[in-house]
């Protein structure tokens, strides 16, 4: 798991800056809903800017049809990658297909590597590259001075009342403290709460559309969404994205007919149910007073709410990318609710005395 | 789709550390050309200044280019980053905001050119549109509404907030006098109309003064339920 800090409608045109932008966000934006953005490497036309070093020569094996972002709910992303027939481009490809493509894939595979040093030939065997890109893109974007806002302490645990959730408010782009005042529980619709960590611009937009998309299906079913299948949708929405260089680390709580549900989504596509958790630069000061308390916790409401609160106030006092105020918010079976809001620099001074 | 990556056998010195030392330099999409948005929110009016030097490195390319857009009646928009990508937002912007208007004969609100641009950023989100936006206006019940965005679409609604290239520098300052942050024993009074322009303009000749990407002149929109004033006044020009 990464130091977690703080589809779509698939676009038919690749969004090249040498295609007017206006066409890509044609008059179709109006009946569909928000656009995913395409995979990166469906798309680029220009020589790309950053990319992190490219190995030596490898075979290259790319999913025939690359995962590209599909409606959730149709297909998975794992599925449909091991479905796609497995091509590969090498220096002869031109030549070697498809007459001569072998039938006992991938043992009788030409081995077309004599005219590569052998220092940088790949090793016998089958190949290891399956459907992970060969190269990562960076979290950060390229450009001069170009920052998007990251860092945080977010956490939730299960208690027999519910799921308390505390939050802290800070927003940091680079050393700037972009704000001190941000929202990082996202509703998602009555009953379910979306904790926010690692990039804010990543967290709002997927969260959105999952709550788009859990609202449809509760108009679909007639009954609410149980938090496993929101946090499954999620899951599998940002997986397609694996790769390239989304930031997102969020807890999904909620009340369904199961009880108290809690579960860890982030952008590797880990998804984890669990009954207590911190995520962001601080969740580490904030899992020292959260596992200390928990089983006092569990007595009532109010010291759920107390232990959470002092959780993130601890890690605002030892991280630098946590502060602001701490947002604390309960999710029981008559749905969410926001329990309190304290500005940090007050709630240090209570409890360091 | 063919990769590029198959075929990257061109220079095989490469692997071996035999080529002879050379600058390798990349092209880079993006630039940064300066300038600075300032946007206050009041109980029924919005303030959204910025100044008007257009930069690129050492030199200056105009001293005419306010960064504020006016978008319809009650909402104006500031950008400052890369030129290239404020002209192009806010072309789309405007699109889509006459699309709106033909399909629900009524003009965007400014809480939803808010939510729309969010998802207009993110959709590039693997190759941003550089751009710190501040979108400045009147809500639907009058009020004063100011929504910051980072690059990629990120946004939340504020009472002031500064962007560019001095915003490290202006808005502490803001936080003090309009947020009375840090501060003891102060009377909290509402912001006036006149208090707030006096303070846009004190808080841009400070910064003309300390970042050299900002100066020249500062325009500021004052945007009420009357409609959108301007004035322009003259900043340092060295």
């Amino acid at each position: 798991m990464p130091s977690t800090k703080m589809a779509p409608a698939p676009f038919s045109l690749p969004a090249s800056p040498l295609i007017n932008m206006a066409t890509a966000t044609s008059g179709t934006t109006s009946v569909r809903f928000a656009h995913a953005p395409p995979p990166f490497r469906a798309v680029c036309a220009l020589p790309l800017t950053k990319m992190a070093p490219r190995p030596p020569h490898r075979r290259h094996f790319v999913g025939a049809e690359f995962p590209s972002p599909q409606l959730p709910g149709s297909k998975m992303a794992l599925a449909s990658v091991l479905r796609a027939e497995l091509a590969e481009f090498s220096p002869n490809f031109p030549k070697n297909f498809p007459k001569n493509f072998p039938k006992n894939f991938p043992e009788d595979f030409p081995d077309d590597s004599e005219g590569i040093p052998e220092i940088l030939r790949d090793p016998p065997g089958p190949p290891r590259v399956l459907a992970a890109p060969p190269w990562g893109f960076e979290a950060e974007p390229e450009g001069p001075g170009l920052q998007i806002l990251h860092g945080t302490t977010t956490l939730a645990f299960k208690t027999p009342h519910g799921v308390t959730v505390a939050v802290d408010s800070r927003a940091t782009a680079g050393s700037y403290i972009a704000s001190q005042s941000v929202r990082k529980v996202l509703p998602i619709g009555g009953r379910m709460l979306g904790t926010m960590a690692g990039g804010a611009a990543d967290c709002a937009f997927w969260q959105r559309l999952v709550a788009r998309q859990c609202r449809v299906q509760e108009l679909r079913n007639k009954e609410p969404v149980s938090v496993a299948a929101a946090s499954k949708l999620l899951a599998n929405l940002v997986y397609q994205y694996k790769g390239l260089g989304l930031s997102l680390g969020t807890m999904l709580c909620g009340w369904d007919k199961r009880g108290p549900g809690l579960y860890y989504v982030d952008s590797e596509g880990q998804r984890v149910a669990g009954a207590a958790f911190a995520v962001g630069s601080g969740s580490s000061y904030a899992y020292g007073v959260l596992d200390r308390g928990l089983a006092a916790a569990a007595r009532s409401e109010e010291a759920a709410c107390e232990l959470a609160r002092r959780a993130i106030a601890q890690a605002a006092h030892r991280d630098a990318y946590s502060g602001g105020c701490v947002r604390v918010m309960h999710v029981g079976p008559e749905g969410w609710r926001e329990v309190s809001h304290h500005d940090i620099a007050e709630l240090q001074e209570k409890y360091l005395e | 789709m063919l990769s590029a990556a198959g075929c990257g056998l061109s220079r095989p010195e490469a692997g071996y550390g035999l080529e002879a030392p050379v600058q390798h330099h990349r092209f880079s999409p993006y630039t940064f050309n300066g300038g600075t948005v300032l946007a206050i929110a009041g109980e029924d009016f919005c303030i959204v200044a910025s100044d008007t030097r257009l930069s690129e490195g050492y030199s200056i390319h105009s001293r005419d280019s306010p960064k504020c857009y006016k978008l319809t009646e009650r909402t104006v928009i500031g950008c400052t980053g890369f030129h290239g990508d404020c002209l192009t937002l806010t072309k789309i912007i405007e699109a889509r905001l006459k699309m709106y208007k033909h399909s629900n004969n009524k003009t965007m609100t400014t809480g939803a050119i808010a939510a729309m641009l969010s998802t207009i950023l993110y959709s590039r989100r693997f190759f941003p549109y550089y751009v710190y936006n501040i979108i400045g206006g009147l809500d639907e019940e009058g009020k004063g509404a100011v929504y910051s965005f980072d690059p990629v679409g990120s946004y939340e609604r504020d009472n002031f907030k500064a962007g560019g290239s001095a915003s490290a520098m202006l808005q502490p300052l803001l936080d003090n006098q309009i947020g009375f942050k840090n501060m003891q024993n102060v009377e909290h009074v509402p912001l006036t109309l006149e208090k707030a322009l006096q303070l846009v303009k004190d808080v841009f000749i400070s910064a003309a003064e300390r970042d050299v990407y900002t100066g020249d002149a500062l325009k500021i929109c004052i945007v009420t339920k009357d409609g959108i004033k301007e004035q322009t006044i003259q900043l340092r020009k060295d």
